[in-house]
């Protein structure tokens, strides 16, 4: 009989997700002899704003839900063996990890082993100068925010192969989050290409949380998916060869099915044959599902490819303002009064700003910014219609001329026009590039433990 | 493209589901089929051109599809078309999550016998007694 594979579950696919999700997979982890829990909780934007926070103030810059979602689950993980990995670290990680031992010793918990992964950020002078060589001149005109290199799973492993409870890091590939523990339970070569190309796709089922389980998968009558509403987070079992099955927590909704396997193998895959990550270059176009019983799907068929020579960067910086103003139309000519609204605003800004336009009841978010698909579609007679008009700007004084265009219209516009709403909003660019893998210079430490 | 006397046309969306995925200005739109029936279908008409053309009006730069059959799936890679992108686009959805659900409704040609077993939305526009002929 084949040795019992090794578990993974996943609490949270962005920050943002839901934070009562880590429960129930602790508990099936737990009912199933261990296993690692993991959290996913940084979206490429999600650490530019972090590290706008921790410029603020130097204690945050981690995942502000951090406390809420560990609370729950760290006595049961500690008393079960399940370590704890996740990028929550985000733009702060040693801040994050004294948080994680705070939280803690606030519950009479024995002092966890906490490792922290650092070097994803870069911020020296050598970096800059070896990002304004891959970015050019434009590199000079950003007002940076961010620079994180993307590392992959050797930290990880390396930190809980010496014991490490909690391994906290910030900008890691969210597949590394499972390749870590998987590389560190198995003990895999790091050039074990098949095992880690394996290991890294089922890091991609779990990375988005319950986008495997049936959340973000509804459309009612044609596919249906029981008490949604309460879908469990994500379990994978990994084998020795990296062969995975996936499932989800015990006594929760959703489902996994061929169906949701499928649509998460694919998400965010450009070329199947090559998902890049640090670890690997994961090959797909071979893969199959197969349902061994409900809520229980293998998936196969997956190929390793030597992993790409850099690591990929992104640069944040700050961009301009984005300026939103809505206005709503009901009745007699509503769809007509909201057209001559827009018509208005536009004539009274002249060329100062590329409005974009909305009539939300009628088209309003498959169209493009430049207008052609609503200037195709012939003017109807919607009888409850909202104006949504949106407009960027380098000067926030430009972009806020957008928005006292439209409360104006309020005596100025069309008859009729209520509800206005309006938001002026900074905006984060972003670029990517990649490095050589010897500019990084990364590592993990173990947290001394305060007495 | 196979469309005759013999056929009938229907929306994507009853041979198949879809999710969108963005990065940067690049959308990936997976396309996969209920079966085996369905796929041979979307293997056959749904092409580079005529996505590049459904999504014309979002002047995609390039459009390229994958097939993996063993998943009775595709995916489409639509590069250029989110306006910039999450950080740039001035849409609602900077995503581009919604571009998922246009794809279901470009219209193939398929056998009676295969449109019989499809599942079908009574009541949406694109359904069999309301659609209008192209």
């Amino acid at each position: 009989m084949a040795a019992s594979p090794f578990l993974i579950g996943c609490a949270t696919g962005f920050s943002g997700d839901r934070t009562d999700g880590a429960q129930a997979v602790v508990d099936s982890l737990a009912a199933r002899g261990g296993g690692t829990l993991i959290f996913e909780t940084l979206a490429e934007r999600t650490l530019a704003l972090a590290q706008l926070a921790r410029n603020a103030d130097p204690d945050s810059g981690y995942e502000p839900l951090l406390a809420e979602l560990l609370a729950p689950v760290l006595a049961n993980c500690l008393r079960h063996g399940i370590d704890i990995v996740g990028n929550f670290g985000a733009a702060n990680p040693p801040t994050a990890a004294r948080r994680i031992a705070s939280l803690a010793r606030e519950q009479n918990l024995p002092a966890p082993r906490i490792a922290v992964v650092h070097g994803d950020a870069l911020a020296s002078p050598e970096h800059r100068a070896l990002l304004r060589e891959r970015l050019g001149p434009a590199l000079d005109d950003m007002d940076v925010v961010s620079a994180n290199v993307y590392l992959g799973a050797g930290e990880i492993a390396a930190a809980l192969r010496a014991g490490a409870q909690v391994v906290v890091a910030g900008r890691v590939a969210d597949p590394s989050l499972t390749v870590g523990p998987a590389l560190a339970h198995y003990g895999w070569a790091m050039d074990d290409w098949t095992r880690l190309g394996r290991a890294t796709m089922a890091g991609h089922m779990l990375e988005c949380g319950t986008q495997v389980t049936g959340g973000y998968f509804c459309v009612p009558g044609l596919k249906d998916i029981p008490d949604v509403h309460a879908a469990g987070y994500p379990i994978a079992e990994i084998d020795a060869d990296g062969g995975f099955v996936v499932g989800k927590a015990g006594g929760t909704g959703g489902a996994v099915d061929a169906r949701t396997v499928k649509e998460q193998l694919l998400y965010e895959v450009h070329d199947p044959a090559r998902y890049l990550t640090p670890d690997v270059v994961a090959d797909l176009s071979q893969a199959s599902v197969q349902v061994i019983e409900p809520d229980r799907v293998a998936v196969h068929g997956i190929a390793g490819h030597a992993r790409p020579d850099e690591l990929k960067v992104n640069v944040c910086y700050r961009g301009g303002w984005l300026a939103e103003a809505e206005i709503s139309y009901a009745g007699v000519q509503a769809e007509a009064r909201a057209r001559l609204a827009a018509d208005i605003v536009q004539r009274r800004l002249g060329g100062a700003l590329a409005m974009r336009t909305d009539l939300v009841g009628v088209l309003s978010i498959l169209g493009d910014d430049g207008g052609t698909m609503l200037a195709d579609r012939p003017a109807g007679h919607a009888r409850d219609v909202r104006l949504r008009l949106a407009a960027e700007h380098a000067d926030a004084r430009t972009a806020e001329r957008l928005l006292r265009e439209v409360t104006a219209l309020y005596t100025c516009g069309p008859a009729g026009g209520g509800g206005v709403r309006t938001s002026l909003r900074p905006r984060l660019n972003m670029v990517s590039c990649t490095i050589p893998r010897d500019a990084v210079r990364s590592g993990w430490t173990m947290m001394e433990t305060t007495p | 493209m196979t469309s005759d006397s013999s056929t009938v046309r229907v929306p994507l969306y009853r041979l198949a589901h879809s999710r969108s995925g963005d990065k940067g200005d690049i959308s990936n739109l997976s396309l996969i089929a209920w079966d085996p029936d369905c796929y041979a279908v979307l293997a056959q008409q749904v092409t580079e051109a005529r996505v590049a053309e459904w999504f014309g009006y979002r002047r995609p730069v390039r459009v390229t599809r994958y097939l993996i059959p063993t998943l009775h799936a595709m995916n489409f890679v639509l590069e250029g078309v989110l306006d910039g992108g999450v950080n740039d686009a001035l849409n609602l959805d900077t995503h581009g999550k919604s571009l998922s659900f246009h794809l279901l409704d470009l219209r193939v040609a398929v056998a009676p016998s295969l449109a019989r077993r499809l599942p079908d939305v009574p009541g949406d526009a694109l359904a069999p007694a309301r659609a209008a002929p192209e």
